[in-house]
C-alpha cells in the first residue's frame, strides 16, 4: 500500500489545557509527517476535516492523537485505511495530572535541565504511534483455496440429531455419524422421558422416536450408521474426514504424539526433529502421518462433537457397603431403567415384582456429594424412576434417600408433582448400608429428616450414579492434529468437552469443533435440544467466518493471518507446541504448517519464536519492536538524575480496559512508564524486552489475565505461557550482570483497576532501588 | 454451500433485551452475517450481570466476557444498538414483522466525551437504581464506568429543573440536549428474540422475613452491588444500619422461590450465588461466622458441585438444612435472629447475626409487563417457545430461570432460530 501519512493531534478532554500542543506537534514534523490539531477532533468540524484529508488528500494512513481505541470506534472508522489511536487522554493527561508534573512555568520553557515528565510521555506515544503506522499494513484475508459448508455431527443420540436437523434446517448440508447399527443413543433405552416443557408436571414417552423420524424426513442429511471417525485432517472449511467401520483398523486412523520419555535419547537429551519424526512414525506404525490427507476422505467445514456418555461403571468393591456387585438386586439408575423399559419392573434375582424399591442419591460415608458424574439430571431421573414403580404395581412403595434433590429451576415442579404421591417417600439422609434380608434387601440410613435412624425393606435398591462423557475413554473427534487427537485441557473438566468460559460456552481449543449434550455436560434432553442448536449456530458461524477469511471468537472479524518467513525457521517447534488452538503442524523436518482457519490470531506462535519469522499484517515483530525503540530513554548525558524508563506490555483484553478505566477515574501512575496493548501476553517476543533493556530501559512489565485453573486468558494458554517465557529470561538477563526483577509478570481482572496504580508504582519502585540500567546511554 | 437456501444476506432480526442473553443472542447471529437490531431499555447494555460482582464458580468479573462482547459489536457494522428504547408494538408474522420502537431520549448526544463535567455541576442527587437505592446519583450520571455505549444519560426526573440547566451550560463538546424527543422507529424484521430477562423478586413481599422492616436485611442482588468496587460502599461490605464490617452473616435460601405464596419454582441460581457471595465475605473478613440455610443446596453440575466441596471445606461457614420461618430485630444493636426448624436434627435454631442475606428469587420481567406481542406465557411470566410456529422466541430468563452459562448456550440456539426463520420464509 502507498501510504500517504496524517497526523491528527486532538485537543479536547483536557488535552490542550495540559500538554504544549505546539511543541508536540513539532514531533511529527520533524520526522516528516503532515500534522493538523484541533479543538475537538470528534467534533463536527474535526470531523469535517479528517474526511477532506480522507477524501480529497488521500490520506490513508492516520496518527489520531486523541482519546483511547476503545471509545469512538465507530466516529473514527475509515475504511481502507489505518488508523492508529494514540492515547494522549487516558494514558497520559487523565493518569498523569499537572498537579504531580508540573508544566514548566514561562521562565523553565528554555531550561534544558527542566523535565517535563507529561509532555515527554505524550511526545514518546505520538514517535510510537507514527514508527507503528509505517510498519503495519492493511491485512488481506485468508481465503481457501477450497471451502467446504458441509457440517459433520458426531453421535446419532438426541443431542446429534437435533443438531444435525437445526443445521439443514438453516440450509447446510449434514452427514451425521453413528457408532450403532440404529441412531437414539441413550434415550432409545428409556421406558419414558422426563418432561421438558412447561408444567414439567408429567412423564413424556421418550420423544427420541419421533426426533429419528424428523431426521429422516428432513432433506439435506446423509446419515451413517455403523460409522466412527478415524481421522479428522484439515482446517475449519476444508477437514479430510476419514470414516471407518467401529474396531476397524485403517491406515487413516488418528496417530497420537509421541509419550514425553519417548522424546528423549538415553541421555536425556532432546531428539532432533527429523529421528522425532522417525519415532512418531514408528510408535504410530501402520497409521499415516498427519500430513497424509486421505484420497478418499470425505471434505466438510466444521463439526459438531454430539457423541453423548456411557453410563458409570463402578469399580471393584466400589460401593461394597450399598451391597452392590454382591447382592444382584442392588442395581445402578441405568440398569433399573433397562430393567424398567422392558417391562414391569422386577428383581434380577429372582424375578418378582419389585414393589419396595429404595433410591440412593449419595454413596454417603460421611460427605454429602452425590456420585460423581451426576448432576441435575441424576435427581430427576430418580424421581421419574420412583414413578415407574408407582406405575407398575398400585400398591408399590418408592424411597429416596437424597442429600439434596437438585431439581433446578421450572424442573421444580416435576419434584413437586412427584411429591404429591404417596407412595414415594422423600427424605434427606445417608445410606449407611444396604444388606441382605432373607429374600430381599435392608437399607439401614441415618441423619434423616425423620429424626432416628431408619431402616427400610426393599426388594431393590437403585444407585444414582452418573453419566460419563464419552471423551473419558477416547478422543472421538481423532483430530490429525501435531497436538494429539483430542481436546487439550478435558481434563480440567472432569474429561467433559466443555469451555472454560462462562460467557462464551461452545468456545473451546478446537476451532470448528462445538461440543453439544451429555458430551459437554450433564444434562436432561430438553437441555441437550437446546445445547444442540447452539452447537449448529457455531459450527454455521464457522463456517461463514473462514469463508469470508476472518477469524472466529474473540477476534471476531479479524483479517489477518499468522504470516511465516520459513526460509528462517530452525525448525525449533516452539510454535507448534505452544499454539493453544493446535493451529500449527509440522512436517518431517519439523518445518512449521500453519492451518490459518484453524487459528484465533493471539500471536502466541509470534511469542515464541526465536527467530521471529512469525507475524501478522498490523501486528508484528518490527511493528511492536519500533515502538519500544521509539521512546526516548533519557541518559546522564541529558540530565544528571535522568527519569527511569520502564516498558509495560499490557495486554488489551483485560489490562488495557483496566487502565482504562483507572483513567476514567483519575488514577495516577507512573510517569516514567510508556505502555504498548498486544493482543496477548502469549504474543509478547522477548525480542521487545532485550530490546527495550539494550536501549537503556530500566525495567520491563507484562501485564495480562489470569491464568491457572480458572483462568480468565481468553485465548485460554497466553498469559501462562507468557509467564514461563519471563522465568526462562531470567538467564539471559544474568548473563548480562542485569537483574531478574527487572522484568515481571502480573495478572490483572477487568475489575481490578484500583490496584493498578499500586502495581505499576511498586513495580517502578523496585526497578528504583536497583538503579537505572547500566547500559544506558551506549 | 447448498444454494440459495443458506444464510441469505436479507433479512434482520430484532433482539429485545441488552443483557447478557441479548447480547449474545445479536453477536452471533451477526457474526453469521445477519443485520441485528438490539433494543434495551436501560441506557447501558449488560442487564443484570453488569451489577454483579463475580461470577461464579470462576469468581470472574463480569465485566471480561462484556468488554469482549462489546468490542465484537464495535466491529461488526451489522448490529444495531436502541438504548434507552422499547418496543410498542408487534405486528405480522413469522418472516415478516413490524415492529414499533419508542426510543426514550437521553438528552445527552453523540458528541459527549465522558469528561463528567454534566455531574460534576448537578446538585441534586437522585437515587441509583442500579444499586437499588443504596447510593444516590447526580441527574447527569454515567451509569457505571465501563458503561456501553460510553455516554452520560441526563435522568428525565431532572429535566426543566436548575440542574439541567447547569449540566448544559457545563458541557464544553455541545453534548447535552435538553430539546431531545422521544421518537419511535418502524423496523420491518423477519424474526424477533425476546431476551427480557428478569428482575429481582420483591423480597417486601415475603411477609416472615423482614425485608423493608429491618434494615440489616439484604436481598443477594444488593449484596452484589455492597461487594462490588464500582458498588456505594467500594467494594466493602458494610452493613446498612451503622456502615459495620459484618463479622456475621446469615444467608437464607429459597427466600420467595419455591414457595406457593409468592415463586413457585426454584430460581436455579440462588443456592450458587449464596456460596459465592459466602467467599466473599470470607476474602474481606477472615473470621467471620456464616450461616447458609438451605432446603437443597443445588450444585447442578460438576463444575458447581467441586465449587460447594471448597466452601463446605471452610470451618467458619455452617450449612444447616431448615427454611427460616421468622426473623426478629434487637433494636439497640440492630442485630438480626433468624429461627429455622433444623430438618434434620429436628432442633429450633434460633441464630443472631449482625446481618442477613435473603437469596431472593428471579421473576422474569414479563411477569408484571406484557409484551406487546402475541406471545405464549407459563402462569409465572416465562415465555412459552413454540418452535412450529418460529418467528418469535425466547432467550434467557424470559424463558425460564438459569445460569449464565445456560441463558449464552439457550441463546446462541435462538439466535439459529431466529436465522432459521429467515432462512425458511
Amino acid at each position: 500500500m502507498d501510504k500517504k501519512y496524517g497526523v491528527y493531534i486532538c485537543e479536547g478532554c483536557g488535552i490542550g489545557e495540559a500538554l504544549d500542543i505546539e511543541k508536540l506537534g513539532e514531533v511529527p514534523k520533524e520526522e516528516g509527517f503532515p500534522v493538523k490539531t484541533c479543538p475537538i477532533l470528534c467534533g463536527k468540524e474535526g470531523l469535517a476535516l479528517l474526511q477532506k484529508e480522507v477524501a480529497d488528500e488521500g490520506v490513508n494512513t492516520l496518527v489520531i492523537a486523541a482519546c483511547s481505541r476503545r471509545v469512538l470506534y465507530d466516529v473514527f472508522r475509515f475504511d481502507g485505511c489505518i488508523v492508529d489511536r494514540v492515547n494522549l487522554r487516558e494514558q497520559v493527561v487523565w493518569t498523569h495530572p499537572r498537579s504531580t508534573y508540573p508544566a514548566p512555568t514561562e521562565e523553565q520553557k528554555d531550561d534544558e535541565t527542566f523535565i517535563d515528565h507529561v509532555q515527554m510521555m505524550a511526545e514518546d506515544y505520538l514517535k510510537m504511534g507514527m514508527a507503528r503506522v509505517e510498519k503495519v499494513e492493511l491485512p488481506e484475508p485468508y481465503k481457501l483455496e477450497t471451502l467446504n459448508k458441509k457440517i459433520l455431527v458426531i453421535g446419532g443420540g438426541v443431542s446429534g440429531i437435533s443438531a444435525a436437523i437445526d443445521a439443514a434446517k438453516t440450509g447446510y448440508e449434514v452427514t451425521l455419524v453413528e457408532k450403532e447399527a440404529s441412531l437414539g443413543g441413550n434415550a432409545k433405552k428409556w421406558r419414558q422421558q422426563l418432561p421438558g416443557t412447561f408444567p414439567y408436571e408429567d412423564l413424556i414417552p421418550p420423544a427420541i422416536e419421533s426426533k429419528i423420524n424428523e431426521l429422516e424426513n428432513t432433506a439435506n442429511i446423509t446419515v451413517k450408521t455403523e460409522t466412527v471417525v478415524a481421522r479428522i485432517a484439515g482446517e475449519p472449511g476444508d477437514f479430510t474426514v476419514t470414516l471407518k467401520k467401529p474396531g476397524e483398523k485403517t491406515e487413516f486412523d488418528v496417530p497420537y504424539p509421541l509419550p514425553e520419555e519417548m522424546k528423549v535419547d538415553d541421555k536425556g537429551k532432546e531428539l532432533d526433529a527429523e529421528a522425532l519424526h522417525a519415532k512418531f512414525m514408528e510408535y504410530n506404525k501402520g497409521k499415516k502421518d498427519i500430513l497424509s490427507f486421505d484420497p478418499n476422505g470425505e471434505k466438510f467445514g466444521a463439526v459438531i462433537l454430539a457423541a453423548g456418555w456411557r453410563p458409570y461403571q463402578p469399580k471393584e468393591g466400589e460401593f461394597a457397603h450399598l451391597g452392590f456387585g454382591e447382592l444382584p438386586d442392588v442395581v445402578t439408575n441405568h440398569q433399573f431403567e433397562e430393567i424398567a423399559a422392558r417391562g414391569k419392573i422386577t428383581r434380577p434375582s429372582d424375578g418378582k415384582d419389585a414393589r419396595s424399591v429404595v433410591f440412593i442419591q449419595s454413596p454417603g460415608q460421611g460427605d454429602d456429594k452425590d456420585f460423581s458424574y451426576t448432576g441435575a439430571v441424576t435427581s430427576l431421573v430418580t424421581l421419574k424412576q420412583a414413578k415407574y414403580v408407582r406405575e407398575d404395581y398400585a400398591d408399590a412403595k418408592a424411597f429416596v434417600f437424597y442429600q439434596h434433590m437438585r431439581t433446578v429451576g421450572l424442573t421444580e415442579n416435576f419434584y413437586k408433582s412427584i411429591q404429591q404421591d404417596p407412595g414415594i417417600f422423600l427424605t434427606k439422609g445417608e445410606v449407611s448400608s444396604v444388606s441382605k434380608n432373607g429374600d430381599g434387601l435392608i437399607v439401614e440410613a441415618d441423619n434423616t429428616l425423620l429424626g432416628e435412624k431408619v431402616q427400610v425393606k426393599a426388594d431393590m435398591v437403585v444407585l444414582a450414579t452418573g453419566m460419563v462423557p464419552v471423551t473419558a475413554d477416547d478422543p472421538v473427534v481423532n483430530l490429525a492434529y501435531r497436538q494429539g487427537p483430542g481436546f487439550r485441557d478435558n481434563a480440567l473438566f472432569d474429561e467433559y468437552a466443555d469451555s472454560n468460559f462462562i460467557c462464551f460456552p461452545y468456545e473451546t481449543q478446537r476451532t470448528g469443533i462445538y461440543a453439544a449434550g451429555a458430551i459437554r455436560r450433564s444434562m436432561t434432553v430438553e437441555e441437550a435440544v437446546e445445547d444442540a442448536a447452539g452447537a449448529a449456530l457455531k459450527a454455521i458461524q464457522c463456517l461463514e467466518s473462514v469463508s469470508r477469511g476472518v477469524s472466529v471468537h474473540p477476534r471476531s472479524g479479524d483479517m489477518t493471518f499468522p504470516d511465516f518467513f520459513f526460509q528462517r525457521c530452525t525448525q525449533c517447534k516452539r510454535c507448534t507446541e505452544e499454539c493453544p488452538f493446535g493451529a500449527i503442524d509440522d512436517d518431517e523436518k519439523g518445518t512449521p504448517k500453519p492451518n490459518p482457519a484453524r487459528c484465533r490470531r493471539c500471536g502466541t506462535c509470534m511469542g515464541c519464536c526465536p527467530e521471529r519469522i512469525i507475524n501478522f499484517a498490523d501486528y508484528s515483530i518490527d511493528s511492536i519492536g519500533s515502538m519500544v525503540k521509539a521512546v526516548g530513554v533519557p541518559s546522564e548525558d541529558d540530565y544528571d538524575e535522568p527519569p527511569l524508563r520502564v516498558l509495560g506490555l499490557v495486554c488489551e483484553n483485560d489490562a488495557y480496559p483496566a487502565l482504562d478505566i483507572a483513567a476514567f477515574n483519575r488514577l495516577a501512575y507512573s510517569a516514567d512508564v510508556r505502555l504498548i496493548p498486544v493482543r496477548c501476553l502469549g504474543s509478547v517476543n522477548v525480542i521487545w524486552i532485550k530490546d527495550a533493556l539494550a536501549q537503556g530501559m530500566d525495567g520491563v512489565f507484562l501485564l495480562g489475565c489470569k491464568h491457572g485453573d480458572d483462568y480468565q486468558c481468553h485465548f485460554v494458554k497466553g498469559s501462562e505461557l507468557a509467564d514461563i517465557r519471563m522465568k526462562k529470561i531470567g538467564d539471559a538477563l544474568s548473563s548480562l550482570a542485569l537483574e531478574e526483577e527487572r522484568v515481571a509478570q502480573f495478572q490483572v481482572a477487568i475489575d481490578e483497576y484500583d490496584k493498578l496504580p499500586q502495581i505499576i508504582d511498586d513495580f517502578v519502585a523496585s526497578i528504583e532501588e536497583m538503579g537505572p540500567n547500566p547500559f544506558k546511554g551506549f | 454451500m447448498t444454494g440459495e437456501k443458506a444464510a441469505p444476506a436479507s433479512g434482520s432480526i430484532l433482539v429485545v433485551g441488552g443483557g447478557i442473553s441479548g447480547l449474545t443472542t445479536a453477536i452471533e447471529a451477526a457474526e453469521v452475517g445477519y443485520e441485528v437490531f438490539l433494543v434495551e431499555k436501560n441506557p447501558y447494555l449488560g442487564g443484570r450481570v453488569a451489577q454483579l460482582n463475580q461470577y461464579f464458580p470462576k469468581l470472574c468479573p463480569p465485566t471480561c466476557g462484556l468488554e469482549i462482547n462489546f468490542r465484537r459489536i464495535k466491529d461488526n457494522p451489522r448490529i444495531k444498538i436502541l438504548t434507552l428504547s422499547e418496543v410498542e408494538s408487534v405486528t405480522g408474522g413469522p418472516g415478516n414483522y413490524d415492529v414499533a420502537v419508542k426510543v426514550n431520549p437521553r438528552f445527552v448526544n453523540e458528541k459527549c466525551t465522558c469528561c463528567g463535567e454534566c455531574a460534576e455541576a448537578c446538585q441534586a442527587e437522585i437515587a441509583s437504581e442500579y444499586d437499588f437505592g443504596m447510593q444516590n446519583i447526580k441527574g447527569a450520571y454515567l451509569p457505571f464506568e465501563m458503561a456501553f455505549p460510553a455516554r452520560y444519560v441526563i435522568a428525565p426526573e431532572i429535566i426543566g429543573t436548575a440542574d439541567a440547566t447547569r449540566a448544559k451550560e457545563a458541557c464544553k463538546y455541545d453534548a447535552v440536549d435538553l430539546e431531545m424527543e422521544a421518537k419511535t422507529l418502524n423496523l420491518n424484521v423477519g424474526a424477533i428474540v425476546w431476551s427480557t430477562g428478569w428482575q429481582p423478586y420483591d423480597a417486601a413481599k415475603i411477609d416472615n422475613l423482614g425485608f423493608g422492616q429491618y434494615p440489616n436485611i439484604i436481598t443477594n442482588m444488593m449484596m452484589e452491588r455492597l461487594a462490588s468496587p464500582n458498588g456505594p460502599t467500594r467494594g466493602k461490605i458494610l452493613r446498612p444500619s451503622d456502615n459495620k464490617e459484618p463479622q456475621s452473616v446469615a444467608f437464607v435460601q429459597c427466600a420467595g422461590s419455591r414457595d406457593e405464596n409468592y415463586l413457585p419454582y426454584c430460581s436455579y441460581i440462588c443456592c450458587m450465588a449464596s456460596l459465592k457471595q459466602a467467599t466473599y465475605v470470607r476474602e474481606r473478613y477472615p473470621d467471620a461466622k456464616i450461616y447458609i440455610f438451605y432446603i437443597d443446596l443445588r450444585a447442578a453440575g460438576y463444575r458447581y458441585e467441586r465449587f460447594y466441596q471448597t466452601i463446605k471445606a471452610d470451618e467458619n461457614i455452617f450449612l444447616i438444612k431448615g427454611k427460616v420461618a421468622e426473623v426478629s430485630e434487637d433494636a439497640s444493636t440492630h442485630h438480626v435472629t433468624v429461627v429455622a426448624e433444623n430438618a434434620v436434627t429436628g432442633e429450633k435454631v434460633h441464630q443472631e447475626v449482625e446481618l442477613v442475606v435473603l437469596a431472593t428469587g428471579m421473576q422474569p420481567t414479563a411477569a408484571t409487563d406484557k409484551l406487546p406481542a402475541d406471545l405464549q406465557y407459563t402462569a409465572d411470566g416465562f415465555i412459552i417457545n413454540d418452535f412450529e410456529k418460529g418467528g418469535m422466541f425466547a432467550a434467557g430468563c424470559a424463558n425460564k430461570p438459569a445460569d449464565v452459562v445456560s441463558s449464552n448456550q439457550n441463546a446462541t440456539g435462538m439466535a439459529l432460530k431466529a436465522i432459521q426463520t429467515l432462512v425458511n420464509r
